[in-house]
């Protein structure tokens, strides 16, 4: 199975890779997957909480080449987005984005997922 | 394959000796014939090579040469042994014992026999990977024909107490039968020290050209005899119809004559070097476990599970420069991990992280050497993404976590 250049890009080179304040009010994190399934997926953005654009992303992930690079494009993407722009993010538009393989679609949900885990978590914070 | 590859999945196929190559060509050109041709001197000599890799298999594993019956590959004599003996032995009984950690090939042909009306008891292995001999003895009844148990498992190199089993076979009167695909060439194998009536084996693991296999079948106490899988001229006495692949039997035959003369060497080197390349990665790398047993266990042969690291992702990190196989469910379009290490006992997160190294015969000490950089790069690399390495580290307990099973 060859993977597309972007996706190996990704791999290699992951963007965006680290831990922010969990504790933090300003601080999202989505924890999703679980290892038994072979890929769990830590995604955390930092939002302005006046303005709720997305100041800073960052991501660990325990996965295939599929899982990383998925979540490496989803911290590019969410920088600069506001929150509302963040949860429009689609799977699909990663699929494409990385050319996945059919039997790699999984690793974009999860991405999917851990972006609206991330948010929800901002938002319950916020209340 | 690029000479800067370094090959390590020699469990999955070994590339082909020059030595098998060069006898295989002259009958590809010269020497055309069907071994089945009896009146005219092609066919002679298609039929003469024919019993002479004949012979250089039999002498392989201590067998006689009208014992070796040629078929297209291990998959092919396993299913024509479990089959065969299913069809051939009905009137005896209709129960076969076999275990969890067996290759595919056997497991779906049991599979399919109990779709046709058989019982099939599929044992339990322990965590070294063994099968458990009085739980094996346990589950024999009146209507057990067939034992089928493995002589080395491809994706951990365990050896099964072949002798151990042989002897309970005998016992209680039950045909016993082996996938020694992992094993021939490799190690001494001789089925009849140990009471295998059955075993099936192939050309490609051991040096050889793909595509022939064979199935040694017991020609007395007992007489065995299978039920034809293939219908046709009725080759290889009746058991297996279909012209003989005349070069790939003769590349066979060769490959079985150098292991004859070189096997013990080849083990006793890769076994060093096997060594060298699991004390390495276990002692420089944190939470690194050897799966399955060590004492009974292939010359060549170990898989390692890199906690918090997932098999295919830390694949990736090398995979331009080493050809290695992992456990991990993303390798595979099912999204299970292997069924093989989660019948150790494995969990399936350590399952997901484990990476098989099979050595070969064309190893090299300065690949082993590149293999342990990479092999150690390539997982902190990928613990340095990992959430789960990282709560590790802060002392989280990772097991008491409820993760969103997806």
């Amino acid at each position: 199975m060859a993977y597309s250049e972007k996706l190996l890009d990704h791999f290699k080179n992951p963007r965006n890779v680290g831990t922010l304040d969990k504790g933090s009010e300003n601080v999202g994190t989505g924890l999703v997957g679980a290892p038994e399934c072979g890929d769990v997926m830590r995604l955390q953005i930092e939002v302005d909480p006046t303005t709720k654009q997305i100041k800073d992303a960052k991501f660990k992930t325990f996965g295939c080449g599929s899982a990383i690079a998925s979540s490496s494009l989803a911290t590019e993407w969410l920088k600069g987005k506001t929150v509302d722009e963040a949860l429009a993010i689609d799977n699909m538009a990663i699929v494409e984005e990385l050319a996945l393989p059919p039997v790699k679609i999984h690793c974009s949900v999860l991405a999917e997922d851990a972006i609206k885990g991330a948010i929800a978590d901002f938002q319950k914070k916020q209340k | 394959m690029g000479k800067s590859l370094i090959y390590l999945d020699n469990n999955a196929t070994t590339p082909a000796d020059p030595r098998v190559v060069d006898a295989m060509i002259p009958y590809f050109y010269e020497m055309p014939g069907n071994a089945a041709s009896r009146n005219h001197p092609a066919g002679w000599a298609a039929e003469e090579a024919v019993d002479y890799a004949r012979e250089q298999l039999a002498n392989l594993i201590n067998a006689d040469p009208r014992e070796i019956i040629f078929t297209s590959g291990a998959t092919e004599s396993d299913n024509l042994a479990l089959k065969g003996v299913f069809e051939m032995y009905a009137r005896k009984g209709n129960h076969i014992i076999t275990a969890k950690t067996e290759h595919k090939a056997v497991l779906d042909a049991c599979q399919k026999i109990e779709k046709m009306g058989g019982e099939v008891t599929y044992l339990d292995v322990d965590r070294e990977g063994r099968v458990r001999l009085d739980e094996l003895e346990a589950a024999i009844t009146d209507k057990t024909i067939l034992v089928s148990i493995m002589w080395a498992n491809n994706e951990t190199g365990v050896i099964q107490p072949m002798k151990e089993i042989g002897d309970i076979c005998a016992k209680h009167g039950v045909l016993f039968m082996s996938d020694a695909t992992q094993a021939v060439g490799k190690i001494p194998v001789n089925p009849k020290e140990v009471g295998v009536h059955l075993m099936a084996w192939t050309s490609h693991k051991m040096y050889g050209p793909k595509g022939v296999g064979a199935l040694f079948v017991n020609r007395k106490n007992p007489r065995v005899k299978v039920t034809a899988q293939m219908d046709g001229g009725g080759h290889e006495r009746g058991m297996r119809s279909g012209t003989l692949n005349v070069p790939g039997i003769v590349g066979f035959g060769k490959a079985a004559e150098i292991a004859i003369k070189e096997m013990d060497e080849d083990a006793e080197r890769l076994s060093k070097l096997r060594d060298k390349l699991e004390h390495a990665l276990v002692s420089q790398l944190e939470e690194a476990y050897v799966n399955g047993s060590i004492e009974h266990r292939m010359p060549h042969v170990t898989n390692i599970s890199f906690k918090h690291v997932e098999g295919e992702g830390l694949m990736m990190t090398f995979n331009q420069n080493i050809a290695v196989s992992s456990g991990s469910a993303c390798t595979s379009a099912s999204l299970e991990p292997s069924y093989v290490l989660v019948a150790l006992g494995l969990g399936d997160d350590l399952a997901h992280s484990s990476i098989r190294f099979s050595l070969g015969r064309f190893t090299t000490e300065e690949e082993i050497d590149q293999t342990i950089d990479m092999l150690v790069n390539g997982v902190n690399h990928m613990r340095d993404l990992s959430p789960i390495w990282e709560m590790y580290k802060e002392g989280v307990d990772i097991d008491a976590i409820e993760w969103s099973a997806h």
